[in-house]
């Protein structure tokens, strides 16, 4: 039997996430088919064709499936599941938004956010903020699955899956979609980044994040924040960090002005290295902190930016 | 319109849980439940469109122990009109709380069914959607903003680039995020107005459920540990060691 993964992307680029996700899907065992579910979407199934492990991918293109919205990758996602044992995504906002969906009507309990594969049915996954880890047997014929995309390896492009468009089911009911809003940035994604610069409460305002900005620009890093500072308006919400919001990993996470709580520290506490800038030398973050500064965050931010200059930056 | 707004009771956010020794669970002795704070935000939301007039009743729903029945009677004190108690001593699975809630949604006929996104003991965020499949219901998850229209609602939502707006006729369901309200706290006269307020006790089997949990947990432990490393002198000695030490500059 073979494992399905539902591939992340924007229709013109496949998200980096589906490689955790079809390494995951590599080490439950048996064949792995990507499915490309989108609206003029074959620049992401040229892409996924690619990716080392993967042995064919289905194209579902069809206007319905522009946004991804649930009801539809549910409908198209359940006219090819008879053949899978295991269908996996990343747990990303579309694919936690979508994925239960396919396992209720499939009468399976999802396994959401898995951080490993022990065998074809023993799965761990985080629990209580990541201050636990659950190992679960499921008992359900097949599996249905999302991927913290964090914790496992990205496949490479070494692979040439065969190609075989399917066919678009209308779902039975839909939302219908009106706007989307969302933030332009050149700097690399949040998800992905190899350094991110994240800023919290302490930031003060919307206006002193431009300072995490010019250091961000400076280092190709992604900017993010913790829920304080997106709820009082500082950053927009895509930028938040943690249990609730986006997990990261990067190889080198800056704290500016975040006291560490753990609903954040669930959501950045696997990057590589730690640096926490805080003027309380109690925060919490200093606890996971590699490196802690204590001291004002708007003196040491400028000093950080002219430090870097001194080094090449 | 009634508004349907299943609620979970849950170790309050502010609790550190340890595992047990056994590794068979998380310590939940003498320690602090409050209810799940998405789903508080959904009943805070249901309030709001009830005393804008956009909604007539809302019912509240718990699936748990007896002490779940504590979480309605919060909820009632916020604003909420009755409650149902479907009794399970035992750990729900989302899947079958979808299944429950079904139950108890056909019996109630609600136009909207509002949850939380997640709960934040198990971290599943999938009743919503589980329920919204089996139903065959329109779903907006991770909900910021709620319109009620003519036609239905209007939902905007943060995904992963941003915010995306929704439209879609009722009955629907929308799950929370943050972002959507804060909750109100209630008052003592409240409180004491929502002793009088009645709830309905129900069980799985009622409702045709089988509760019995598809995923076996083989074991619960402590993630790997991070110990805090040193404090640096200066913004110098920072930038110093992540080049040379971490060499991540
Ligand atoms: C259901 C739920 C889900 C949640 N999900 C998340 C989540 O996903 N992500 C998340 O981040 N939070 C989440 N939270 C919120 C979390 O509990 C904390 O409230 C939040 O992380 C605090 O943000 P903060 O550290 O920026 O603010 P604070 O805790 O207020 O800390 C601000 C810090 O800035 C420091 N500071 C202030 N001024 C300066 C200065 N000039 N220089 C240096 N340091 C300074 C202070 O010493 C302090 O340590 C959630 C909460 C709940 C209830």
């Amino acid at each position: 039997m073979a494992a399905l993964v539902i591939a992340e992307h924007d229709n013109v680029t496949l998200n980096d996430a589906t490689r955790a996700a079809v390494t995951a899907a590599i080490q439950i065992g048996g064949e792995v088919h990507v499915l490309v579910g989108g609206e003029n979407c074959a620049s992401v199934v040229q892409q996924a064709a690619k990716l080392t492990g993967v042995s064919k991918v289905l194209h579902a293109d069809a206007p319905v499936l522009n946004r991804k919205l649930a009801e539809a990758m549910e409908t198209v996602v359940l006219s090819v599941a008879d053949g899978y044992q295991a269908l996996l995504t990343p747990a990303t906002a579309s694919g936690k938004n979508f994925m239960p969906r396919i396992a209720a009507r499939l009468d399976v309990m999802q396994i959401s956010d898995i951080t490993a594969v022990e065998s074809a049915d023993v799965f761990v996954r985080p629990i209580y903020a990541g201050n636990a880890m659950m190992t679960v047997k499921s008992s359900d014929a097949k599996k249905v699955i999302t991927v913290r995309p964090t914790t496992f390896a990205k496949t490479g492009d070494e692979g040439a899956a065969g190609i075989e468009t399917i066919d678009v089911p209308a779902p039975a009911v839909a939302a219908r979609f009106v706007s989307e809003e969302l933030s332009r940035s050149d700097r690399p994604e949040l998800a992905s980044a190899k350094i991110v610069i994240s800023g919290g409460r302490g930031m003060g305002n919307s206006e002193n994040f431009a300072l995490l900005e010019r250091v961000a620009d400076k280092l190709n890093a992604a900017v993010g924040a913790s829920r304080a500072a997106v709820d009082a308006g500082f950053a927009p919400n895509d930028y938040q960090v943690g249990q609730t919001g986006k997990v990261v990993a990067p190889e080198l996470y800056i704290a500016v002005g975040i006291s560490g709580a753990i609903q954040h520290l669930a959501g950045m506490k696997d990057s590589r290295i730690i640096v926490a800038i805080n003027k309380d030398a109690d925060a919490p973050i200093f606890s996971v902190a590699d490196y802690g500064l204590v001291t004002d965050l708007f003196q040491a931010i400028p000093e950080f930016e002219t430090e870097l200059d001194k080094i090449g930056y | 319109m009634k508004i349907l707004v299943p609620v979970k009771r849950a170790v309050d956010y502010n609790v550190k849980v340890r595992v047990r020794p056994d590794q068979t669970g998380v310590d939940l002795v003498n320690v602090k439940m409050s209810m799940n704070p998405f789903c508080e935000i959904a009943v805070e939301e249901a309030i709001r469109l009830k005393e804008k007039g956009a909604a007539s009743e809302i019912v509240v729903v718990s699936i748990g122990p007896a002490q779940a029945q504590e979480t309605i009677r919060t909820a009632l004190a916020m604003g909420a009109d009755r409650g149902v108690h479907v009794t399970a001593d035992v750990t729900v699975e989302p899947l079958a709380v979808a299944k429950i809630l079904k139950g108890v949604a056909e019996a109630e006929s609600p136009e909207l069914i509002i949850l939380g996104k997640q709960a934040i003991d198990d971290d599943s965020n999938a009743t919503g959607q589980m329920l919204a499949a089996l139903m065959g219901l329109p779903q907006a998850t991770f909900a910021s903003a709620i319109e009620k229209t003519e036609a239905g609602v209007n939902v905007t939502r943060e995904i992963d680039g941003g915010l995306q707006t929704l439209s879609m006729p009722t009955p629907a369901i929308i799950t929370t995020d943050l972002r959507l309200n804060e909750p109100r706290y209630a008052s003592l006269p409240n409180i004491m107005k929502a002793k009088r307020k009645p709830i309905d006790a129900r069980t799985p089997d009622e409702f045709g459920v089988d509760i019995t949990p598809r995923l076996d947990v083989l074991k619960v432990t402590a993630p790997p540990k991070r110990d805090a490393g040193v404090k640096v002198d200066s913004v110098a000695d920072l930038v110093g060691r992540l080049k040379n030490e971490a060499g991540v500059l």
